[in-house]
C-alpha cells in the first residue's frame, strides 16, 4: 500500500450547547450521584434516598426538555465539518418527542421498581446478588431485610444511555449509546428476588445475544465507515448523493447495522431473547426494558434510516416490509400457545414491534412528499409507542400485584377468575389489554390506524392487508387472557394485592392514558406532527 | 490491497460469528464475540488510513474501552451463574423456555 500520510490534526474541541444536552446531562449526573449514594449513605436510608433521587432528576430532566421545545439544533457541533456543520448528537423535533416519552415511561417504571407494600415492605429486587441462590448468606441477608438499592442509577444509566441512542447523528456514538443503554440492563435482570436461577439465566440469554447483536451492528458501523469515510449521518447521506450508489460495503453495512438495531426492537428473527429474558427478569425491570428499550430503539432506527440512508429508501423498505410481515405474524401466533402472562406479553411485545415497521416501510416523511403538519412515519410511530408503552407498563404492574405466599404467579391458569373477585383490577387488564389489542376508542386503536394509514399511503397496501390479518389473530391472543380473567369458577389458589401508592399511580396514570388517547387522539397527533421533521445539517 | 483487509476482517468476524452459533461454553461464546469486536477494529483501522481520516482510528479505541466495559458485566454474569450451577454451558440453561 503506498504509505498515504495522514494529516496530522490540531485538535479543535467540538462546541457543546450544553443547554440543549440538560435533560441527558440531568439525567446521567444523577446516575452517578447515585453510585455516591451508595457509598455514602446509611444502608437503612439508601431506598428512600435513591427513590427520591431518580424521581427529582427525571421530573427536573422532563422540565427541561419542555422548556427547551421547539427549537432545533446541533448540541455538539464537529469543527472539522465541511462547508455545512455537522456534529454527533442532534436535539431536535423527534429526539425531544422521545426523551419525553422515555423520560415519561422511565417515571412509571421507576415507580414499579419503588414499590414495596406488594412485596411486604421489600423491593422486588435480590437481598444480596453476590450471594448463590438458596445459600447460608442469601438467608442471613433475607432475613436482615437486606436491599438493592443499586437498581435506581443502574436504571438512571440505562435511560442516560437511551436519551443518546435517540439523538445520536453519528455512527460511533450510536455503539457507545446502544452499549450505555443494554450494560446496566444485563444486571438488572439479573437480579429478581425470588426465582433467581431464572432471573441470572435471563440475564445470561441477554448479555450473549445483546453482545453478539452489538458486535454485528457495530462491524456494520465499520463497513459503512469504509464506505463513507465518515461516520456522520449527514456525511453517509451525502456520499451516497454523490454516487457511488451501488457499493456492496454500503448494503452489507446497512443490513449488519438493521440486525443490531431490529435485535433491540424484538423483530423476528431476532426476537428469542424477549420471552426468556421478559419471564426471568424482575417485572418492574421488565416494563421498563419492554417500553423503554423498544421506544429508543424504534427512534434511532428512524433516525438512521431517514437521514443517513434516506435516499436508499427504495433498497430498505422492503426488507423492512419483510421483517414486518414474519414478526406479525410470528409474535401473536406464539402468543396464542403461551401459559405465562410474562411470556405473552413478551410476544405480545414482539407483534408490536412487527406492526410499527409497517409505518416504517411506509417511509413517509418530509423527504418522500409529505405535507407539513400531517401524520407520517415518524409521527405515528410515536403514537403507536406511546399507547403501547401506557398499557404494557399498565399491564406489567397489574401482574406485580397477583401473588401467593409473597411470590408472583404468573401462570395464566392460576389467573382464572379474578377479574371476577377483583373488579378494579379486572378493570385495569380490560383496559390495558383492549389498548394492546387495538379496540376502537383506546389508544392502541388509534394508533395501529396511524401507521397502518401511513403503509398503505406509502404504498404498501399489500403489507396492510397482512397487517390487518396479524391483528385479529392478535386480539384472539387478549380476548383469552380477558376471558379467563373474567370467568367462573374464580381460582381461590392467588391473592391479588392492593397496590401501594406508586402501583396505584402507575395503574391510574396507563388507564386513563389509554382511555384518554383513544377518545381525544387529536391533540397528542398533532403535538406529534408538528414535532416529526428530522433536521439535516447537509441540506441536498 | 486495502481489499485484503477487509477480507481479513470478514474472515475474522465469520469465525467469531461461527463460535458464537456453534460453542457451547458461555466463555467461549464470550471470546467469540470478542473476536467479532476485534474484526471491526480491523475494519476501522485499516479504513481510517485509506480514507486519510483519523476518525476510525478514534472510534477503535472507543470500541476497545465498550469492550473491557463488557468483559465486567459479562464476567460478573457468568461467574455467579457459574458459583450457583458450576457449569458455564448454556445447554444447562433451561429453566426458561417454551
Amino acid at each position: 500500500m503506498t504509505a498515504a500520510v495522514l494529516p496530522l490534526l490540531e485538535f479543535t474541541p467540538p462546541t457543546i450547547d450544553y443547554v440543549r444536552l440538560l435533560p441527558f446531562l440531568i439525567v446521567i449526573a444523577a446516575a452517578c450521584l447515585g453510585v455516591v449514594v451508595e457509598a455514602f449513605v446509611r444502608r437503612t436510608w439508601r431506598h428512600e434516598v435513591q427513590v427520591g433521587l431518580a424521581l427529582v432528576a427525571l421530573v427536573a430532566s422532563g422540565a427541561a426538555i419542555v422548556s427547551g421545545w421547539g427549537s432545533d439544533s446541533l448540541a455538539v457541533v464537529d469543527p472539522i465539518g465541511p462547508d455545512q456543520p455537522v456534529g454527533s448528537v442532534m436535539v431536535d423535533g423527534p429526539t425531544q418527542v422521545f426523551w419525553l416519552m422515555l423520560v415519561l415511561f422511565a417515571l412509571l417504571a421507576v415507580c414499579l421498581m419503588a414499590e414495596r407494600r406488594v412485596y411486604a415492605g421489600r423491593n422486588a429486587f435480590a437481598p444480596m446478588a453476590a450471594a448463590i441462590p438458596g445459600s447460608q448468606a442469601e438467608a442471613e441477608a433475607d432475613q436482615a431485610s437486606l436491599e438493592h438499592a443499586e437498581v435506581f442509577p443502574l436504571a438512571l444509566f440505562s435511560l442516560s444511555g437511551m436519551m443518546l441512542f435517540v439523538a445520536a447523528n453519528d455512527l460511533l456514538l450510536l455503539f457507545v449509546a446502544l452499549e450505555v443503554l443494554s450494560l446496566p440492563l444485563y444486571v438488572l435482570a439479573a437480579l429478581a428476588r425470588h426465582r433467581r436461577l431464572a432471573s441470572q439465566e435471563a440475564a445470561l440469554k441477554y448479555f450473549l445475544l445483546g453482545a453478539a447483536a452489538s458486535a454485528i451492528f457495530l462491524f456494520g458501523c465499520a463497513l459503512l465507515f469504509a464506505y463513507a469515510g465518515s461516520f456522520d449521518f449527514d456525511l453517509i447521506a451525502l456520499r451516497y448523493d454523490q454516487g457511488a450508489a451501488a457499493d456492496r460495503l454500503l448494503w452489507a453495512g446497512l443490513g449488519l447495522v438493521l440486525v443490531g438495531l431490529l435485535f433491540k426492537i424484538g423483530a423476528v428473527p431476532f426476537h428469542s431473547w424477549a420471552p426468556d429474558t421478559y419471564q426471568g427478569a424482575p417485572t418492574p425491570v421488565t416494563a421498563f426494558m419492554a417500553v423503554c428499550t423498544k421506544i429508543a430503539a424504534v427512534a434511532a432506527l428512524l433516525r438512521l434510516l431517514f437521514v443517513a440512508l434516506g435516499a436508499a429508501r427504495w433498497t430498505w423498505q422492503p426488507i423492512i416490509a419483510g421483517v414486518a410481515v414474519v414478526t406479525m405474524l410470528v409474535g401473536p401466533v406464539l402468543g396464542i400457545v403461551q401459559s405465562n402472562i410474562k411470556r405473552l406479553l413478551a410476544y405480545s411485545s414482539i407483534a408490536h414491534a412487527g406492526f410499527l415497521l409497517t409505518g416504517l416501510a411506509g417511509a413517509l416523511t418530509v423527504q418522500s412528499g409529505l405535507a407539513a403538519d400531517q401524520l407520517g412515519t415518524v409521527a405515528s410511530a410515536g403514537f403507536y409507542l406511546m399507547a403501547y408503552g401506557l398499557a404494557t407498563i399498565g399491564c406489567f404492574a397489574a401482574v406485580t400485584l397477583v401473588q401467593s405466599q409473597g411470590r408472583e404467579v404468573t401462570e395464566l391458569s392460576a389467573w382464572a377468575g379474578l377479574g371476577r373477585r377483583h373488579p378494579w383490577f379486572g378493570l385495569v387488564m380490560l383496559v390495558c389489554l383492549l389498548s394492546l389489542a387495538g379496540i376502537p376508542l383506546t389508544a392502541g386503536f388509534t394508533g395501529k390506524l396511524a401507521v397502518f394509514s401511513v403503509a398503505w399511503r406509502g404504498g404498501y397496501w399489500w403489507l396492510v392487508l397482512v397487517a390487518v390479518l396479524a391483528a385479529v389473530v392478535a386480539v384472539y391472543v387478549y380476548v383469552r387472557v380477558l376471558v379467563l380473567l373474567f370467568s367462573r369458577p374464580a381460582s381461590d389458589q392467588v391473592e391479588v394485592k392492593l397496590p401501594g401508592p406508586a402501583t396505584a399511580v402507575v395503574l391510574t396514570v396507563t388507564v386513563i392514558g389509554s382511555l384518554a388517547f383513544g377518545l381525544v387522539p387529536g391533540p397528542l397527533a398533532d403535538l406529534l406532527a408538528q414535532s416529526s421533521t428530522f433536521l439535516r445539517s447537509v441540506h441536498n | 490491497m486495502t481489499d485484503l483487509y477487509l477480507v481479513l476482517a470478514v474472515i475474522l468476524f465469520s469465525v467469531g460469528l461461527v463460535g458464537f452459533l456453534i460453542r457451547r461454553n458461555a466463555l467461549i461464546i464470550f471470546m467469540s464475540i470478542e473476536l467479532m469486536l476485534n474484526a471491526s477494529n480491523l475494519v476501522l483501522v485499516s479504513m481510517s488510513h485509506v480514507h486519510g481520516v483519523l476518525d476510525g482510528q478514534v472510534a477503535a479505541f472507543f470500541v476497545m474501552v465498550v469492550a473491557a466495559a463488557e468483559v465486567v458485566i459479562g464476567l460478573s454474569i457468568i461467574v455467579t451463574i457459574f458459583r450457583a450451577r458450576r457449569s458455564t454451558s448454556v445447554d444447562n440453561e433451561i429453566l426458561l423456555k417454551g
